[in-house]
């Protein structure tokens, strides 16, 4: 760190105590740009608030309470979408969670070092595949296939009855899943890789197997990490727009059935703005757009937070 | 004496056996969760690669000369393209560019050279800001450019990209700054030079290689979003040039002719899927090569 292009602490402010006229002038313009980039992240949030308040003042606290969407008749209740991107969200995180840790302990721990490097390299840059593509594989691929063979199979499982469709709760999930794996998987193998060999060959000098080194030196010091990487993960899941709007049915209902049509709060977004011709249904969407701001920075303040912490971590143990 | 030398026979056998039934389960164990682990991969690989293999035969099946250079047609009728998306993409992102790097690099220096409160602020509302959903990086735009303006227009989806873009220039251009020697800022600073014509001439110089990375990924990152556009530059079927009217974009024809019942529509779309997939890779993999001769550059 030392090393780098950055002078820290008491040698920079003895350094800059006798400024000259145009070199605080300088510091001055740099940091009229730092709060100019301030203004606009809290005009984003201000602005969706203020265009909101109408349809907020209109439905009071149903506005988050309420189960109803009716547009015609100026009912606005977000819980169906609050449900649709939680529930999607969460099949998304349950099914790339454990794939992709294991895929990625794999590469790091047990594949030899060129396949791991090469297959590395290309899940890294699936993770740059724009995502109305995963949205279009989902909807002409994926969607036939959960219809015809994946969901008729599903129906002893609770809560998956109702009609196979080509669209649905769990076919949205499971293109999330997709879309967060590679995110997934690159961090972990990043983090494992960081192990230091020193406490590796700890484990392996006490007669432990690779397994036993696994779970006993790695695991342990890349959870907090992998957390991290997890609630980055969920952040982008929750805010996914293009990929669930494909394939999520469009039902303005609370689902009841884990393949039941449903909608996210981005896709509602996405499907009813540019029709929002009735009162308040305009104003109404961009109040789900806070919502759904809200959510995003409490989840990406919380996985900083997280990564931040793992980062101390680490400095203090070196 | 020799009841003794029995007894300890008999322990060194137990102790044996237990070793060896402990060697047994911990082996057996070893190769449960590497299995698992390889179970993982694969099944992470399958739709992955699917995606991949299938957006390049179903798009290079898409693909002609007409593709690139004709407007599209309506369905059922053959022989359209895409160039208006094509060149709607390139305006729409490069307005974007223009306006969010250099802000984010003066922003990034401004990360760099200083510490205190307010750059801690600054960093953590970035992080927070780079995951921000896109479609209410695009309400935004459309609240502040469309309603006051009173139309859709390619203006308003190059400000919501340029939001959109902030975050990255601001932490890749903060990274690669970063990287550039503190021994070079101090030699400026020893000679007397002004502090703005150091980080002009000597830390943006050096870091050029690593700010150009960072345009890279932001571009590509942006040039893949479709939300942002559904309500400021909102698609057209025609050859748009002024900033002023709505315009076509590669994304967006993949999610309108994507989510037609219309086979011809839905070729359209793999083929504009594969149109993205190359600019995305393309961008992503010579950033990355310019980031390794960059490291090497500097080692």
């Amino acid at each position: 760190m030392s090393a780098g292009y950055v002078t820290g602490g008491r040698d920079r402010r003895r350094l800059t105590r006798h400024l000259r006229l145009g070199d605080r002038a300088y510091r001055r313009v740099l940091q009229g740009f730092g709060v100019f980039v301030l203004v606009i992240f809290v005009a984003v949030g201000a602005t969706l608030f203020i265009q909101a308040w109408p349809a907020f003042k209109h439905s009071g606290p149903g506005f988050v309470t309420g189960t109803t969407w009716d547009p015609s008749h100026a009912i606005y209740g977000a819980v169906p979408f609050i449900a649709g991107t939680l529930f999607t969200s969460a099949i998304g995180l349950a099914l790339a969670i454990p794939i992709g840790i294991g895929a990625a302990i794999f590469l790091a721990e047990y594949a030899p070092r060129r396949i791991s490097g090469a297959l590395g390299m290309l899940v890294e840059l699936l993770a740059a595949v724009p995502s109305v593509v995963y949205g279009l594989w989902g909807f002409l691929v994926l969607g036939p296939i959960f219809q015809n063979t994946i969901e008729p199979r599903l129906s002893w499982l609770p809560f998956a009855h109702g009609a196979p469709l080509p669209v649905g709760l769990l076919l949205a999930g499971v293109i999330l899943a997709v879309m967060v794996l590679p995110t997934i998987v690159a961090v972990t193998r990043d983090l494992a890789n960081a192990v230091p060999a020193t406490s590796r060959e700890a484990v392996f000098g006490l007669g432990g197997t690779r397994w036993q080194m696994v779970r006993t030196a790695v695991l342990p010091a890349i959870r907090t990490g992998v957390v991290g990487a997890v609630v980055l993960g969920l952040g982008r899941a929750l805010g996914e727009t293009m990929a669930v709007t494909f394939v999520i049915g469009n039902t303005n209902a609370v689902p009841n059935s884990l393949i039941a049509p449903a909608q996210t709060m981005a896709s509602l977004i996405a499907n009813e703005f540019t029709e929002a011709t009735e009162p308040f249904h305009a104003s109404a969407l961009l109040g789900i757009a806070v919502l759904l701001l809200v959510i995003a920075v409490i989840v990406n303040a919380l996985a900083r937070l997280l990564v931040w912490s793992v980062s101390r971590e680490v400095r203090e143990t070196v | 004496m020799s009841v003794v030398a029995a007894s300890q026979v008999d322990r060194r056998t137990l102790i044996r056996q237990s070793a060896r039934k402990s060697h047994r389960r911990r082996q057996i164990a070893g190769v449960v969760a590497a299995a698992l682990c390889g179970l993982g991969l694969c099944i992470a690989l399958v739709p992955l690669i699917s995606i991949v293999a299938l957006t390049v035969s179903k798009g290079i099946a898409a693909w002609s000369v007409d593709f690139f250079t004709r407007l599209p047609t309506p369905a059922g009728i053959p022989g359209g393209g895409i160039v208006n998306a094509l060149v709607g993409s390139l305006i729409i992102d490069g307005l974007a560019a223009v306006m969010a790097l250099p802000v984010g690099f003066i922003v990034a220096l401004f990360l760099a050279e200083h510490e205190g409160r307010l750059a801690n602020t600054v960093r953590f509302v970035v992080d927070v800001a780079a995951g921000l959903p896109a479609i209410t990086i695009g309400l935004f735009a459309y609240a502040i450019v469309v309603l006051p303006e009173g139309h859709f227009s390619a203006l308003s989806a190059s400000v919501a990209l340029a939001v959109l873009m902030l975050p990255i220039a601001i932490r890749a251009g903060e990274t690669a700054i970063r990287t550039v020697p503190q021994d070079l800022w101090e030699a400026g600073i020893a000679l007397g030079i002004r502090r703005a014509r150091v980080a002009r001439s000597l830390v943006i110089v050096s870091a050029l290689p690593g700010l150009v990375t960072a345009s890279l990924l932001a571009i590509s990152r942006a040039i893949g979003e479709a939300a942002p556009l559904l309500f400021t530059a909102i698609g057209s079927q025609v050859f748009a040039t002024s900033l002023g009217q709505p315009m076509a974009s590669l994304s967006l024809v993949v999610y309108f002719d994507g989510i037609q019942p219309y086979p011809d529509l839905q070729r359209t779309a793999w083929g504009t899927a594969l149109t993205l997939l190359v600019i995305v890779m393309l961008l992503n993999v010579s950033s990355r090569l310019l980031a390794r001769r960059m490291r090497r550059f500097t080692r």
